[in-house]
């Protein structure tokens, strides 16, 4: 099938996943072309010592770098950022990375609406959001403020998802302009348009 | 991505700053404004302001907003013994070198509710340097200071307590420096009577004391740039030659004015020592 395209070149991407998240990534990250320059952040519910292991699991699969998250770092182009654990990963003006050690955010830290409000209030229409499988209902209020701040809309198919509890709490609460299947978001990835290659 | 113009909550997020600055002296100026964007909104949920305009009001006109807010702005976190690999490497390789000081000044800066004053009162006693050691514990939120000086923790976050204490390279058991009472811990006296607990900010105050070590955890990531400048100025005023400074693990001088005025002393554990200026 064809593509289903966001409309309009878009700067970042921001993914928010729980259980099954880190298989689901593995097909979609190493999708993007290594000459794409959308800035990609990304949150996994993971145990601890599982989320620090996240860059070695995807830098050699990932065709855009994976880079090493620290409080205030300028965000690159082309780049992908996974949060790090027991912090919640925000983007801040600059764009900067930004950290915070505030309290778990629907029972997760890190939490994937804080990083898709705080990424909708610096790149607004800007935006791709993508939320994934998962158990809980993180993500849903964070989609909903990408939504308002224009930014693209794309949640996985709950009968797709390994959990489906995450894409239905957002799906419950809004209306995202894409429900997709992991195949068809990872064909979205491969053409995504991006700003500066537009 | 300069071109856009600030957006309304923007400005209105300035202004209340602005005006919290000006009627509390609390300055939250210079602070990131991610985290800051997220503490407001979740402050005008909590008053029930649909702006923060609406929110800065109430606040120039009833003192008790002011209080309630600041529990949304400086928010309360904090762990015994959090990253036990900071605490490992303060054992193993900064200590040997305190011990040459006849006696020991430390600065925690931003210690919440205590809990890492007591991780290093614990440390310093199992390598017997508490008895010639003052902690100065310090934060910008009352209530947090007066939990820190109870020194009493929920029972329930014990079993992790216990397992970061061991992972620091801890050789004594904790359960020595606490009893328990019901749901509670409360720390031993002994320890607290080594710790000075005070108001003092990062972002308004001077330096008050000369020490061998400072350490300031996850407390930076709160500010932006200019006021992180500030406080590495007081840190490196405050330290005596040679003194040690301690981050949290995913700070870093790399990019700040002060790259050159500490030197690394342990990377990983984000260790630096001041370097003669
Ligand atoms: C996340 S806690 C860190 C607690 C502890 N250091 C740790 O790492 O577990 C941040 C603390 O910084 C304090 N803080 C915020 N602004 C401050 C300032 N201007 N001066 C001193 N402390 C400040 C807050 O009140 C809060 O207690």
């Amino acid at each position: 099938m064809a593509a289903p395209m966001p409309g309009r070149p878009v700067a970042a991407v921001a993914i928010g996943a729980s259980t099954g998240g880190v298989e689901a990534l593995l097909q979609l990250l190493p999708a993007l072309g290594g000459e794409s320059a959308v800035s990609v952040f990304a949150v996994l519910h993971l145990p601890r010592e599982r989320s620090s292991l996240l860059a070695e699991i995807f830098a050699p699969r990932c065709r855009l770098p994976v880079r090493d998250v620290q409080d205030k770092d300028p965000v690159l182009p082309g780049s992908i950022y996974f949060a790090p654990p027991d912090y919640h990963l925000l983007v801040d003006d600059g764009p900067q990375l930004a950290l915070s050690m505030d309290p778990p955010v629907e029972h997760s830290r890190p939490s994937v609406s804080v990083l898709f409000e705080s990424a909708a209030a610096v790149y607004g229409p800007r935006l791709l959001g993508v939320l994934l499988t998962g158990a809980g209902s993180d993500g849903a209020s964070g989609l909903q403020a990408v939504q308002r701040a224009g930014g693209v809309t794309v949640v996985q198919q709950p009968a797709d998802a390994r959990m489906p509890q995450m894409p239905e709490a957002a799906l419950a609460c809004m209306t995202p302009d894409h429900v997709l299947t992991l195949e068809e978001i990872m064909s979205l990835f491969q053409a995504l348009p991006c700003e500066a290659c537009a | 991505m300069n071109a856009a113009p600030p957006s309304a909550e923007d400005v209105e997020l300035r202004l209340l700053v602005e005006a919290i600055y000006h009627v509390y002296h609390y300055d939250f100026r210079h602070y990131a404004r991610a985290s800051l964007r997220r503490r407001m909104s979740a402050a005008m949920a909590h008053f029930g302001c649909r702006s923060l305009s609406e929110l800065q009001g109430r606040l120039l006109r009833e003192a008790d907003v002011f209080t309630e807010l600041l529990e949304y702005l400086t928010v309360q976190v904090s762990d015994l013994f959090r990253d036990p690999g900071y605490f490992r490497a303060l054992r193993e390789k900064v200590v040997p070198l305190l011990r040459t000081y006849p006696s020991l000044k430390i600065w925690i800066a931003g210690c919440s509710t205590g809990e890492e004053a007591y991780s290093m009162a614990i440390l310093l006693r199992e390598e017997g340097l508490l008895e010639r050691s003052l902690i100065y514990a310090t934060d910008i939120n009352p209530n947090a200071l007066r939990r820190a000086e109870a020194g009493v923790y929920d029972a329930a976050k014990v079993p992790d307590f216990t397992a970061n204490h061991r992972r620091s390279g801890g050789h004594s058991s904790l359960s020595d420096y606490y009893s328990a009472a019901y749901d509670r811990v409360i720390f031993d006296k002994r320890l607290r009577r080594h710790i000075v607990f005070s108001d003092h900010s990062l972002a308004t105050d001077s330096v008050f004391a000369e020490v061998q070590l400072v350490s300031c955890r996850n407390v930076l990531i709160y500010f932006d740039r200019e006021l992180q400048s500030r406080a590495l100025d007081l840190f490196y005023e405050a330290l005596c030659r040679k003194g040690f400074l301690g981050i949290g693990l995913r700070e870093s001088l790399r990019f700040s004015s002060h790259a050159d005025a500490f030197a690394e002393f342990a990377r990983e554990d984000r260790i630096y020592r001041k370097v003669d200026g």
